[in-house]
């Protein structure tokens, strides 16, 4: 087992290198760091020094990948490739271009990010699965025929307009919970309300769905037929035996999202002002810090290739069959 | 009749990058329907698709909307009526399409600023100046929307009626026009007395549930009546910021959508399909080095990776002004980048579920024949392998389709969407959002982009269910 | 199918809102009930807090409530007047020949002006760990290592402060720093010209710090170099000498850039290990003001608080006519400030913090076009009103004129647009007309814009209203006000620049104008259709290159750029300030300057360097007047419009008065915390019958399921598993 998970481990690096390349190509040759610099110095009296300046104080002044005016191994590590690309493997994400510790706001950012994610996944879970039963329960029935429908109905609506419709309605007309905005602790629930609840609203169209196919074809078993077979309530055969399988591949399904939480939503986060990890994504995406993207870019990557590695091991845990090869 | 042929031959027609790629796709659908027609194992699932109910009336549905985005996706440039001094021809620089002919009159009826569905007045009150001189603070008259009204008061409401009627009726006389013939040609083709025929579509007895097909052609053909008859004389969606009509937006918008949703498959395939029967087939190192590329892609979170791109194209764009001459070639062209950026996000899913049915078949019994006969590669991969994962290819396009025009919005949302230039649905919530928070609210652009998506989406899932039914009812994607 | 989601959120409203009647909407935690608080928002992070860089409103908007410079502006008398601060007077200058010999102001041997500045004795700094001295007197935290760091985050992190009096000292510290090879200064640039030996010393400065950091240093000590334009008198003044005459000195002296350093505090902040945990002089001020920053999370909120240490301050016992009548006099003579916490919350969008303020959860706000209509009235004569729901809310409205414009630019060197001749000069006039900014401000503004005659803003010298002040190249003086000349005389000038009918009369080729904006937003689109229709009526074809602001930046820096649009804000109460954005030697391609338009006419530079040492006066308008008319001929710009700023004020929100350059306001302004309380519970009552309703619907459709359910339940196994 820990020689699989070793060998998974090893596996990850090529990747993360692939995807670090990429980000790097991506990130400079799009916006020199000139550009960079005048847009964070602003408008008004900029002059060419202050750029240089700006440039040497995050490191932009280096030559991106070879730095022959250094000697031995500088000529290699004094480059903007080594200090902003390389350096992240170590998870030192440097500073922002506005100069904030990227670190330390991603360690903080994480929580908000947390706080709506978490619910999201849990209640969304439960809606979904007991939709689907109940689908399932009444299946070829006019209740199956009509919410397979309103399922696809609500599949078919974009996300901004549950998100709209929902801070409408519930913050600005009815009074129930603050528009946008964020606190911590306990404080936080009332703010987390509308998000999680219209989120997990958006969800439940193609989870219910998806789910419902799942326990359908878990229906159509031999040893459920031979369940009912046995005389056993249709309450029984659901619950013990069709959710029982099928909650496996649902499960191992979730895994693979587990650490993308960290993540957070970015529209959703934008939307009701949460100072998670989504709305600084989408902040720097809109000021252009790439430090900030850049990082966010390579953990993205390592968390997902963490959720695979759990999957896998998840895998093997539930289900004996799978070698670990 | 010759004189829109001859003002059609004074136009310059523009070939946008994206309207080839369009072109390109219909030849091929068409291509494609008629092997189908001509290979009966092929035809039959095709059968299955349409012989349900809901298939049916979502084919009818999108094809109507295909026809708006076909008629918006031919283009060319008006002559300037300023000529040169040796009488040369001189185009305008805006580049306009048929459908911009067709709604020639929505797209040039701009009021002022924003007026709700069917008013006759602005949306906001304006200082006027009254014939006497004096100056009231008042919602002034449209310059177009229910001009033609002496008294807007009274007449407003029985003259929406009246058209609405003469519309539905227009509608109805069209629709069996259309229905009638119909029916004529399945019985011609079915050899059949008409009689015969007409009875077993309207019992809903025929194979095909042409009823069904006709009962949403039906709708289609009301409601373009209907419009058609308004349209012209009131604004029925409203209009926006700048007094442009919304109904009009909401139209250009079709094309856009139906772009993203088809284009993004047709660049991402060619890779996909290659590559992934190719990591199936030849396994060992070639297996790996596809599987590294496609999991370092897929492990960039999909809107970073759009981000960034669409960023880099857009001081492309910025740096080589001189090889787009309008503004319509630079949205074209953001356009088409989103599209391969997003296919580029998206095919990893694809090729990843190719890799693994080509692994199955190359160990079946005929491949592993052909290789024991010498045949190449190639030839094994292009006429044994392709034509028997082609059932998942196409699941997937037709699967992706919904979730990229829902993806188009989110992605305009966050600022790496099309050209904010262009007309999109996307774009429309986006400002919708400001709109909302008016008070007295403007709800009606959310409203158009809402019901046009909906029924987009909602038609194109319906479509896919069917479609995923016929061909595989045991494949199952996962999330 | 939302059952899920509707229970989830009942029963979590029911946790959240337990049981008490406060409003279950209220975004700030229930300890802050009722207390003297104000609330207000910022939109994003200020980039920079330290007084010797920062140089944008949103950063001012906190910085000015702590540092103190030796002047500020009168907040309640117009036009605009200084009155010291931590000065005691204002400094008048001396004027002296390049043999140092003491002459009068107009002596044309007049070399330098000398500004001595005297300050109060007594003031102290907020409490601070910079100050922070041990029982032996020497600092506690001047001399850090990174073990000593490890714990630290946040400048409340440390547990010991201090403070000490304000010397004059500290002031000349600061101008010292705006030379710091390491800030770049935005106002270095300007300042090198005026400050004696400013230029010299930054060069000094660069190579003195360069040896600091190959030495491994990092704490350059201003202390020990000399600056030859600023000197200590005394431990209570200093003296500021200037090449020849700036009496634009004084505006300067009440801006933050001139506020009073602590060297203990520059010396703190630069050891090694703080600027990696973001505790640096942009994050963390330290200032005498009546406020201090204690709270600064820019994800989430900034807290201002009173200090302790203030060296109190009344409130202004005399305005101008009619601030009694508005009440702005009622609290004459009590000691400022007024309130003991000002909580800045992150508010990124428009529309929630509209709804918030209509909430009662913002103090103030502005209007954006959006909530225009919902919020304001216009009589038939223009007169703005608030509507009546606003006014049932206790609303009250302020609006002032911004000193500000929005114009569109034609750059100059572009062979079509710029140059001087007639024709492109009638090209450009054509378009002035055309370009009709009335109907701009009226739909994009809904009307809160005056259309600008000329560069100079009302509320600033050299400004003239009515009829001698049109722009007579673009508007007529009729019935009593300015009217836009007609689309036809636009054709004509057109027709004689030789482009009748947009087609150019020796080419044959139609007249294609390049538009370069930076547009992201759903709403440029719409102005850039705008702006496509007005150039139509001329039959211009408009091509917009839009493009990112960086991009954008460099286009008109290299002289690329077309036609564009630029705007530009006051920095002190004087025509200078504007005109100097026309001004030749400022250009922006050749010079780097301000003047984006690269406009340089001779006779109108030669006026600006004799108009910008003047002081205020006849001959200085009879200058400016001329100068404005060579420039309104030349059209190098469309002179576009001045803003008008609508502002928003709660019942209970007092002294509020708009004052376009102080930023040192917060202190003055005060609030009824026991209305606001009220009137917050009043409009934020929950309404729940609506999910009642909801959760009814779902159970009527759910009652035959239920039935339905039963009947499954007792006929086991019988049906068969279908495919749905």
């Amino acid at each position: 087992m820990l020689a699989y998970i070793v060998r998974r481990l090893l596996y990850a690096v090529p990747i993360l290198i692939g995807v670090n390349l990429l980000t790097f190509l991506l990130f400079f040759v799009v916006n020199t760091p000139d550009d960079m610099a005048r847009m964070h110095l602003g408008m008004k009296h900029v002059t060419p020094e202050a750029i240089e300046q700006w440039k040497a104080d995050r490191g932009y002044d280096k030559p991106l990948l070879y730095n022959a005016q250094e000697t031995g191994m500088g000529r290699l590590t004094e480059t903007i490739f080594f200090e902003k690309s390389v350096r992240l493997f170590a998870f030192q994400f440097g500073r922002s271009d506005a100069g904030r510790d990227i670190g330390h706001d991603i360690a903080q950012r994480m929580w908000p990010s947390l706080a709506i994610a978490v619910p999201i996944l849990v209640f969304g879970l439960l809606a979904n699965i007991t939709v689907a039963l109940l689908l399932v329960f009444f299946r070829a029935t006019y209740v199956d025929a009509i919410g397979v429908v309103v399922l696809v109905a609500l599949m078919s609506i974009s996300a901004l307009f549950y998100i709209i419709a929902g801070q409408y309605v519930i913050g600005k007309l009815l009074h129930l919970v603050p528009i946008s905005g964020y606190d911590g602790g306990w404080q936080a629930l009332k703010f987390i309300v509308l998000p999680v609840a219209v989120a997990v609203l958006y969800g439940i169209g193609s989870g219910s769905r998806w789910y419902r196919t799942l326990f359908l074809e878990e229906a159509g078993k031999d040893y459920v037929r031979t369940a009912r077979a046995k005389g056993l309530g249709e309450r029984v055969v659901l619950l013990r035996h069709i959710l029982k399988n099928a909650l496996i591949p649902i499960l191992t399904g979730v895994v693979v999202l587990l650490p993308l939480l960290f993540m957070g939503s970015l529209v959703l986060e934008s939307f009701f002002g949460i100072p998670g990890l989504g709305s600084y994504t989408i902040d720097a995406i809109r000021a252009q810090d790439f430090a900030i993207v850049r990082s966010m870019v390579f953990l993205g990557s390592v968390l997902y290739i963490i959720g695979l590695l759990l999957t896998d091991i998840s895998y093997t845990l539930v289900d004996p069959r799978v070698r670990l090869s | 009749m010759p004189e829109t042929l001859t003002y059609l031959a004074t136009l310059k027609p523009v070939l946008l990058r994206t309207d080839a790629l369009v072109f390109l796709l219909v030849i091929a659908i068409g291509g494609f329907v008629f092997y189908v027609r001509r290979h009966v194992h092929l035809r039959e699932p095709w059968q299955r698709v349409f012989a349900r109910r809901s298939g049916m009336a979502a084919a009818v549905v999108l094809s109507a909307f295909v026809a708006v985005g076909l008629l918006d996706s031919v283009h060319f440039r008006e002559p300037l009526e300023q000529r040169g001094n040796d009488g040369e021809v001189f185009y305008s620089v805006e580049v306009l399409s048929l459908l911009d002919l067709a709604l020639r009159p929505l797209k040039e009826r701009s009021e002022k600023t924003y007026s709700a569905p069917f008013a006759t007045h602005l949306y906001a009150k304006e200082t006027l100046e009254l014939p006497d001189g004096s100056k009231v603070r008042d919602y002034p008259r449209l310059l177009y929307g229910g001009a033609h009204l002496g008294d807007p008061e009274h007449e407003r409401w029985p003259d929406i009626l009246q058209r609405s009627s003469q519309g539905l009726i227009n509608g109805t006389v069209a629709w069996l026009i259309f229905a009638l013939l119909w029916v004529g040609l399945l019985a011609h083709h079915g050899s059949r007395p008409y009689g015969w025929m007409l009875r077993q579509v309207v019992a809903g007895r025929t194979a095909l549930p042409w009823r069904t097909m006709l009962v949403t052609a039906g709708m289609i053909f009301l409601a373009v009546a209907w419009a058609m008859e308004l349209a012209p004389h009131y604004h029925i969606f409203g209009t926006d910021k700048v007094g442009q009509d919304v109904f009009y937006q909401t139209l250009k918008s079709v094309r856009t959508a139906l772009v993203i949703g088809t284009l993004t498959t047709l660049v991402m395939l060619p890779f996909a399909l290659v590559l992934g029967i190719m990591a199936g087939y030849f396994r060992g190192w070639v297996d790996d080095g596809i599987q590294y590329l496609y999991t370092t892609l897929n492990s960039i979170p999909g809107v970073l990776l759009i981000a960034s791109a669409v960023l880099m194209l857009q001081v492309y764009i910025d740096t080589h002004p001189e090889l787009f001459e309008t503004a319509a070639e630079r949205a074209d062209l953001r356009l088409l980048f989103l599209c391969i950026i997003l296919g580029v996000t998206s095919w990893t899913t694809l090729c990843r579920l190719l890799r693994g049915e080509a692994m199955k078949l190359q160990g079946v019994e005929y491949v592993q024949a052909a290789v024991a006969f010498g045949v190449r590669d190639r030839r094994i991969m292009s006429r044994h392998i392709l034509p028997n994962v082609m059932h998942i290819v196409l699941i997937t396009v037709v699967l992706d389709f919904s979730g990229l025009v829902l993806a188009e919005a989110i992605l305009s949302y966050v600022g790496v969407g099309v050209d904010p230039s262009m007309h999109s649905w996307g774009n429309m919530i986006n400002s919708a959002r400001l709109e909302m928070a008016r008070e007295p609210m403007v709800w009606w652009s959310l409203l158009a982009a809402f019901v046009f998506m909906f029924v987009l989406v909602l038609a194109a899932n319906l479509l896919a269910d069917a479609v995923r039914d016929a061909f595989d009812p045991r494949l199952r994607r996962g999330r | 199918m939302p059952r899920a989601g509707v229970n989830l959120l009942l029963g979590l409203l029911l946790l959240v809102a337990g049981c008490d009647d406060r409003p279950w909407n209220n975004p700030y935690p229930a300890a802050e009930d009722g207390q003297n608080i104000l609330y207000a928002s910022f939109r994003e992070r200020p980039k920079h807090l330290d007084p010797a860089r920062s140089y944008s409103s949103n950063e001012y908007q906190f910085i000015g409530q702590i540092y103190e410079p030796p002047l500020q502006y009168h907040y309640l008398k117009r036009p605009y007047t200084l009155v010291p601060l931590t000065a005691e007077a204002l400094p008048e200058p001396r004027f002296f020949d390049a043999e140092g010999r003491e002459v009068s102001g107009d002596d044309p041997a007049l070399a330098y002006s000398v500004y001595e500045i005297r300050i109060r004795p007594g003031i102290r700094y907020q409490p601070h760990p910079a100050f922070a001295r041990g029982a032996d007197g020497r600092f506690l935290y001047h001399d850090l290592g990174p073990e000593d760091l490890e714990d630290l985050y946040t400048l409340a992190d440390f547990p010991e402060t201090g403070s000490r009096e304000l010397v004059a000292a500290d002031y000349v510290y600061q101008i010292k720093r705006l030379a710091h090879p390491r800030l770049f200064s935005p106002i270095l640039g300007i300042m090198s010209d005026y400050i004696v030996g400013l230029k010299a010393f930054a060069r000094r400065l660069d190579q003195a710090d360069r040896e600091l950091r190959a030495a491994g240093g990092h704490y350059l000590d201003l202390t020990r170099y000399h600056l030859e334009g600023v000197e200590v008198v005394d431990r209570y003044t200093y003296r500021i000498k200037v090449h020849g005459r700036y009496p634009q000195l004084r505006y300067w002296l009440a801006m933050p850039f001139f506020a009073p350093m602590p060297p203990e505090a520059d010396r703190f902040y630069s050891q090694p290990g703080m600027a990696e945990k973001n505790i640096t002089l942009d994050w963390y001020p330290v200032g005498t003001g009546p406020f201090m920053l204690t709270v600064n999370d820019p994800n989430r909120r900034m807290v201002l608080e009173r200090n302790p240490n203030f060296h109190g301050e009344r409130y202004p016992a005399e305005g101008e006519p009619g601030d009694a009548e508005a009440g702005l006099l009622e609290d004459a003579g009590r000691p400022l400030p007024f309130i003991d916490k000002a909580v800045y919350s992150l508010e990124k969008e428009d529309i929630p913090y509209w709804n918030k303020f209509l909430q009662g959860y913002y103090d103030t706000s502005g209007i954006t076009s959006d909530s225009f209509d919902q919020a304001i009235r216009v009589g038939g004569e223009g007169e703005v009103t608030l509507t009546e729901a606003m006014q049932a809310k206790g609303i009250r409205l302020q609006t002032a004129v911004n000193t500000s414009i929005f114009y569109l630019g034609f750059n100059m060197l572009d062979p079509v647009v710029g140059g001087y001749g007639e024709r492109q000069r009638k090209l450009r006039q054509a378009i002035s007309i055309a370009l009709d900014y009335e109907e701009y401000i009226s739909i994009f503004a809904n009307g809160r814009g005056i259309p600008a005659q000329g560069p100079i803003p009302p509320g600033i010298f050299g400004h003239v209203p009515g009829k001698k002040g049109i722009n007579p190249y673009v508007y007529d003086w009729r019935d009593g006000r300015a009217v836009r000349k007609s689309t036809a005389e636009a054709r004509r000038l057109l027709a004689e620049a030789g482009y009748a009918d947009g087609v150019d009369q020796e080419t044959g080729r139609p007249l294609v104008l390049y538009f370069d904006v930076t547009a992201m937003g759903p709403d440029d689109k719409a102005r850039l259709e705008w702006y496509r229709k007005q150039f139509q009526k001329l039959d211009i074809q408009l091509i917009v290159r839009s493009t990112d602001y960086n991009r954008f930046q460099d286009k008109i820096r290299n002289g690329n750029a077309q036609i564009f649009i630029w705007g530009w804000n006051a920095d002190y109460p004087d025509p200078e300030n504007f005109l100097f954005l026309l001004y030749g030697p400022n250009g922006k391609v050749r010079h780097h300057g301000e003047n984006a338009a690269n406009y340089a006419n001779p006779e109108f530079d030669r006026l600006f360097e004799t108009m910008k040492t003047m002081d205020n006066g006849p001959v200085r308008q009879a200058i400016i007047d001329e100068m404005v008319d060579i420039v309104r001929r030349d059209a190098p710009w469309i002179w576009g419009f001045h803003p008008k700023g609508f502002a928003l004020y709660h019942g209970w929100y007092y002294n509020a008065k708009p004052n376009l350059m102080a930023n040192n306001t917060l202190k003055y302004r005060r609030i009824d915390p026991h209305l606001r309380k009220l009137r917050r519970a009043e409009w934020n009552r929950p309404i729940l019958w609506p999910l009642g309703v909801a959760a009814g619907v779902l159970i009527l459709l759910l009652v035959p399921a239920w039935f339905s359910y039963l009947r499954r339940i007792r006929r086991p196994g019988l049906t068969a598993a279908g495919e749905g």
